[in-house]
Formats: structure tokens, C-alpha cells, sequence
């Protein structure tokens, strides 16, 4: 701290001097404004380019931020658009068809451990509806499962039957029945 | 006393929800159509009874007997203009006129307006084929003595009813009719509770639980929600009813008072909180939970919550029914590979397969006479609802309609009420046991599905 001091005045002392030396000289007051005056410039100076530093660097890392919410969205827009899995008739067992979809939700939800998802299972308006929603639980759980060995957490997964209650394509064509046999990966 | 029992119970309900019936009378469009059976049934008169009075009759009394008679799928009353004559009491019948006709019986009877909002309703049921035997002149011995014995009167009553009890005594009179000339209780006097689902994209409350008289009458909304309700049940004595409601985003058991509209949620397990059945004591609430890793049967103990479990192995358990005496529950399970319907011990645990015949057997329940029980039977694909004789093990198919589903048995044992789908629309239907008869209820403003018959009411 000393020693800083010590710099500070020896710059100040220099013009002085220079002064000094071609002039009759300024007095003792003048000089001691004048010192203070080039203090409070290079101070303010300062204080002025560190805060334009800092505004910078906000701003870049505003910008970026939004790039990745923006990406993140998008991401999960993209996956809300493949959140569907069918299933065959009276089967619960997840189609390697559906693998590759459900991996990409895997990776989305292991890089977004505070998203969480609720996994609908629901089936053709065959068979009984309690029955159906027995069904419609154990898809739910095998699509579940799949995303739990995948590597998402069990506290970001919970899951739903609605049975036939809510079909998605009314009518009971081999079609609608097909469409109906679901498994729904809803985000929260 | 009973009638009474039961107009303070409708005036009650009519109160807790006069908006919903009147707009839920535009509807209700009564027409059961009867697609098949009316040929096995018996013809009976039912002749239109006399009326003394000056104001306008709120209902057609007669008319909702030969209705009821109709639908038990057993009568087959005759129309007016085939009736060679209208007497109103049993000295003015001409017994020789029904009987050329081929009628065996004849309801007939009168109407004296009181004023003030009361009716005196008289009727006799007569037998003509005895009354042409004796002339209507038997005579047995009392007391030592001949006396004029009408035995040909099987029935006669007299009763001072008010202006908002007509329905309900024509099915009284129904019942009594019924009761006398089949030996067996009728269910006139009984409701169905079903579920109604309207318009999912545009009505905000599409998913509704109603009840309604048997026939469809009087149709009062119960509660109204935006996502599903599934499986009414009611409780032995008619006043609540157990359901499934999604109200939450999840399943949770509710029991309602139907007349005073109290709630109160009996379960809110994770997973699977299904298929409630009241037990035939009403103080245990059968049910399925997967709070356990999947569905398994449960008994509730009603008043103190507690629940014991009954099932215990890694298939799909689920749809339990009460055998008549409490002891037992039957239920579907897929433990064997496909659904069937077993049979659980509840002291011993001891369970036992009971179906084998079809792909798959579900939805069971035991008629009351514990004879048989009726299930959804899938055979070739096809989904219909069958009966299988406890005792001989045989199964036969009663239904030729589509993707039937949720039968429910009248509480006297004559006519199964269930779920099919008519035209692309899901709509409730009836078929009676020895399948002999069967009518389709009319088609309502959105699908109707989940019926459950209600006990006796008186």
C-alpha cells in the first residue's frame, strides 16, 4: 500500500517539475487543483472502462444464455412433436421401432434432471375398462422402464393409465384401435 | 310407508338438482327398442283404468305398466284396439271376450281425482281363464260355512297416491303384477347409474355420472368433470354410490351420497386406484390398488380405512365381485396368460380358475341366485356378453351386438344391463338371462357406458 502511494505521488511530481522548470510557476494552490483534477480524470477513466468491460461481458452472457434456452426449447418442442409410442393389441412391450425416439428423451431429460415428465398409458376400447386400465399402466411402466435404463431418474418419471377413457381417434376401426394403443410421454 | 319412503327420497334428490333435469329432460327420449323376444313373451291386457276427475292427469299410468311388463321381455301386453272391451273392475269383465282372444290375464282398474293434488288408484288383476272355470262364482268353506270365494282376483289394491308419485306407483303396480305372475320379485322400482361422456373438445365438463329409473326416466346428472369417471358401484341400500374419479390428473376412489351430494375421497394411492365394489354388508369397499408395483384385489375396511390385501402375484389382478354371502370375491386375472376369471377364499386365500371356455373371460359378476355368473367373453376375436352355470361349467353366449363390456345384473336376476356399441356410438343395452330378450336403451347425446344396476329400492 505504501509503495503504491509512493508511485502514485512521483508520477504527479513529474509534470511538476517538467513545469517547473519552463515557467514562472504556477502557486502552490494551482498546483495542488491541478493534482487533483488529473487524480479524479484517471480514476473516473477507470472506473468508466472496467464498467464498459462489465457491460460487455454482461451482455455477451445475456445473449448466450438465450441461445441455449432458445435451443433447449426447440429440443424439447422436437420431442413433444415424437412424444407418442404404440403398442400391439394386448402387448405392453415397447417396439424397438420406438427406441430411437425414446432415447432422444432419455438424453433430453438426463441433461434437464429438474424437467419432469408423466408417462400416460392408454389402449382400443377392447376388452373391459378396468381391465384396459391395468394395461394401460403396465405400457405406461415398460415405457418408463425403457427411460430409466436409459439413465433418467426415477423423481423426474411418474406415470398415469387412462385405459379406453381417452381415446385419441374415436370410432372402432383397426386404424383408430392402433392409434388408441398408446403410450403418451407428457412434459410438465 | 315404502311409497312414502320412496317419494321423500325423490323429492329430495329433485331438489339437490332441478336445473340439471329440466335440461337434461330435453334429451330424454324414452323409446326402448326391443330387438328381439317378443314372441316368447305372454300375452296380458293391460286395459287403460277409468278416470273420474276434473284436472288434467300428470302421467299415463297404464301406459308405464305396459311398459315395464313389455321390457321384462316375459309380457307382452296387447294394444287398445285389439281389447274387446274396457271394464275397470272385475264384475264388468266378460271373461269369455279375453279369452276367445287368447288372454289369460287382465289388469284393470280406476282413477278418482280427490282434489288437492291427490289420486285414489283401484286395481284388480284377474285371472279369466279361472273366473271362466267358476264363473266368478267360487265358493270355499270359512269357518264351517260357504262363502263367495273370488280366487280368479289374483291382486286387488286401493291407494291414495299425489300428483309426483304416479311414475313411481305405476312401477309399484308393475312390480306387484310381475311378482304375482312370475313368482319373482320385480325390478321396476330400481335405477341404473352409468357414465356420459359428451363432447370431449367442446364441452369443458364432458365426463358425467348420472342415474337414472331404470327405464331411463328422470335422468339427474350427479357430477360433472373435465376428465374421466369410471366404474359406479352402488352401495346395498341405494343411497351412495363408490366411482373412479380422474378429477386430479390420477385415479382416486370416491364415495357420493346420491341424495345429499357428499363427497368423500376413500383412496389416493400412487398408481392404479380401480374397480370399487361395495360388499353386500356395505361396510367393505372392494378394490384394486397398484401402490404395490401392480393390480392387486383389496378389501376396505369402510369406517376405519383399513385395507387388507388379497392378491399377491405379478400378473394383472383386477375386477372384483362379491359372491352373494360376502365370503368370496371373483375377479379377472391374466396370472394364466390371457384374462379369466377366478375365484378368491377371502378366510383361506384358497383361489380357484372358474373360466375356460374363449380366448379371454372378464368383468364378472354372480347373479343373485348364485346359480351363475355373467361375463365379457372373447371368442374369435369377438367381445359378448355370456353367462356360465356355476354348477355344469357350461358358458353361453347371450349378445350378438359389438364390443360389449360392463354387464351389471338387475338385483331380482331377470335382465343384465351393459355397455355396446350401435352405429359408431357406445350405448347402453339389455339382454335377459336366458337371452331371449333383448332391447336397445335410446342413444343419448354422447357415449354412455359403465351402467350399474342399483339394488331393490323398496
Amino acid at each position: 500500500m505504501l509503495q503504491t502511494k509512493a508511485i502514485k505521488s512521483l508520477i504527479i511530481a513529474l509534470p511538476v517539475v517538467t513545469l517547473m522548470a519552463c515557467s514562472s510557476g504556477p502557486s502552490d494552490a494551482e498546483l495542488e487543483a491541478e493534482r487533483n483534477r488529473a487524480a479524479q480524470e484517471a480514476s473516473q477513466q477507470a472506473e468508466e472502462s472496467r464498467a464498459a468491460e462489465q457491460a460487455r461481458v454482461k451482455a455477451e452472457s445475456a445473449n448466450q444464455m438465450q441461445a441455449a434456452k432458445d435451443m433447449m426449447k426447440k429440443e424439447r418442442e422436437a420431442l413433444e412433436s415424437k412424444q407418442v409410442v404404440y403398442f400391439d393389441f394386448d402387448r405392453a412391450s415397447v417396439k424397438s421401432d420406438f427406441h430411437a425416439i425414446l432415447d432422444q428423451h432419455a438424453a433430453y431429460l438426463s441433461k434437464n434432471p429438474n424437467q419432469k415428465v408423466v408417462i400416460e398409458g392408454h389402449c382400443d376400447s377392447r376388452g373391459t375398462p378396468e381391465y384396459n386400465i391395468a394395461l394401460g399402466e403396465t405400457r405406461a411402466q415398460s415405457v418408463e422402464t425403457y427411460l430409466l435404463n436409459a439413465g433418467v431418474s426415477s423423481s423426474q418419471i411418474s406415470v398415469v393409465s387412462y385405459g379406453e377413457e381417452k381415446p385419441a381417434v374415436m370410432g372402432s376401426s383397426e386404424y383408430a384401435f392402433a392409434q388408441n394403443r398408446r403410450g403418451v410421454i407428457v412434459y410438465q | 310407508m315404502k311409497l312414502a319412503r320412496w317419494c321423500r327420497l325423490t323429492t329430495l334428490l329433485s331438489v339437490a338438482a332441478v336445473s340439471i333435469v329440466i335440461s337434461a329432460a330435453s334429451h330424454a327420449k324414452l323409446e326402448i327398442v326391443i330387438t328381439e323376444g317378443v314372441n316368447s313373451a305372454k300375452p296380458i291386457a293391460i286395459v287403460p283404468f277409468k278416470y273420474e276427475g276434473q284436472s288434467s292427469l300428470p302421467e299415463n299410468l297404464t301406459e308405464i305398466v305396459a311398459n315395464d311388463l313389455r321390457r321384462s321381455g316375459k309380457f307382452n301386453p296387447i294394444a287398445f284396439n285389439q281389447m274387446p272391451q274396457f271394464p275397470s273392475v272385475d264384475s264388468e269383465i266378460d271373461y269369455k271376450a279375453w279369452q276367445t282372444k287368447g288372454i289369460d290375464t287382465v289388469l284393470v282398474g280406476s282413477i278418482v281425482d280427490m282434489t288437492g293434488g291427490q289420486f285414489q288408484v283401484s286395481f284388480e288383476l284377474v285371472d279369466v281363464l279361472r273366473a271362466q272355470v267358476t264363473g266368478g262364482q267360487s265358493k270355499a268353506l270359512q269357518n264351517g260355512q260357504l262363502v263367495m270365494s273370488p280366487d280368479h282376483i289374483v291382486e286387488s289394491r286401493e291407494k291414495i297416491i299425489r300428483t309426483e308419485d304416479f311414475r313411481q306407483y305405476g312401477h309399484i303396480i308393475s312390480d306387484i303384477v310381475y311378482e304375482q305372475l312370475t313368482g319373482e320379485k320385480g325390478a321396476f322400482l330400481t335405477r341404473i347409474a352409468y357414465v356420459i361422456v359428451r363432447d370431449r373438445e367442446n364441452d369443458p365438463l364432458p365426463f358425467q355420472l348420472v342415474i337414472a329409473d331404470y327405464d331411463g326416466a328422470n335422468e339427474t346428472r350427479l357430477l360433472s368433470s373435465p376428465e374421466p369417471l369410471m366404474s359406479p358401484n352402488w352401495s346395498p341400500d341405494g343411497n351412495k354410490l363408490a366411482y373412479v374419479s380422474f378429477e386430479n390428473k390420477r385415479s382416486q376412489i370416491y364415495i357420493q351420497d346420491i341424495y345429499t351430494t357428499r363427497r368423500t375421497r376413500m383412496t389416493d394411492f400412487p398408481g392404479i386406484n380401480g374397480a370399487p365394489a361395495f360388499s353386500p354388508d356395505g361396510k367393505s369397499l372392494a378394490m384394486v390398488l397398484s401402490k404395490d408395483g401392480n393390480p392387486e384385489l383389496y378389501v376396505m375396511d369402510i369406517q376405519s380405512r383399513q385395507l387388507r390385501r388379497i392378491t399377491r402375484n405379478r400378473a394383472i389382478d383386477t375386477e372384483p365381485s362379491w359372491t352373494p354371502d360376502g365370503k368370496s370375491l371373483i375377479f379377472t386375472s391374466d396370472r394364466g396368460g390371457k384374462p379369466q376369471i377366478y375365484r378368491v377364499n377371502l378366510a383361506s386365500g384358497g383361489t380357484k380358475r372358474i373360466t375356460f371356455d374363449g380366448e379371454m373371460n372378464l368383468g364378472a359378476t354372480i347373479a343373485p341366485d348364485n346359480s351363475k355368473i355373467v361375463v365379457v367373453n372373447r371368442t374369435d376375436g369377438n367381445y359378448h356378453i355370456a353367462t356360465q352355470d356355476l354348477t355344469s361349467g357350461d358358458m353361453m353366449v347371450l349378445t350378438r351386438t359389438y364390443l360389449d363390456e360392463s354387464p351389471s345384473i338387475a338385483p331380482n336376476g331377470s335382465m343384465i344391463i351393459y355397455s355396446t356399441l350401435h352405429e359408431g356410438k357406445q350405448v347402453l343395452s339389455l339382454v335377459s338371462l336366458d337371452g331371449r330378450f333383448k332391447a336397445r336403451l335410446p342413444v343419448a347425446d354422447g357415449q354412455v357406458k359403465s351402467p350399474s344396476w342399483s339394488p331393490f329400492l323398496l
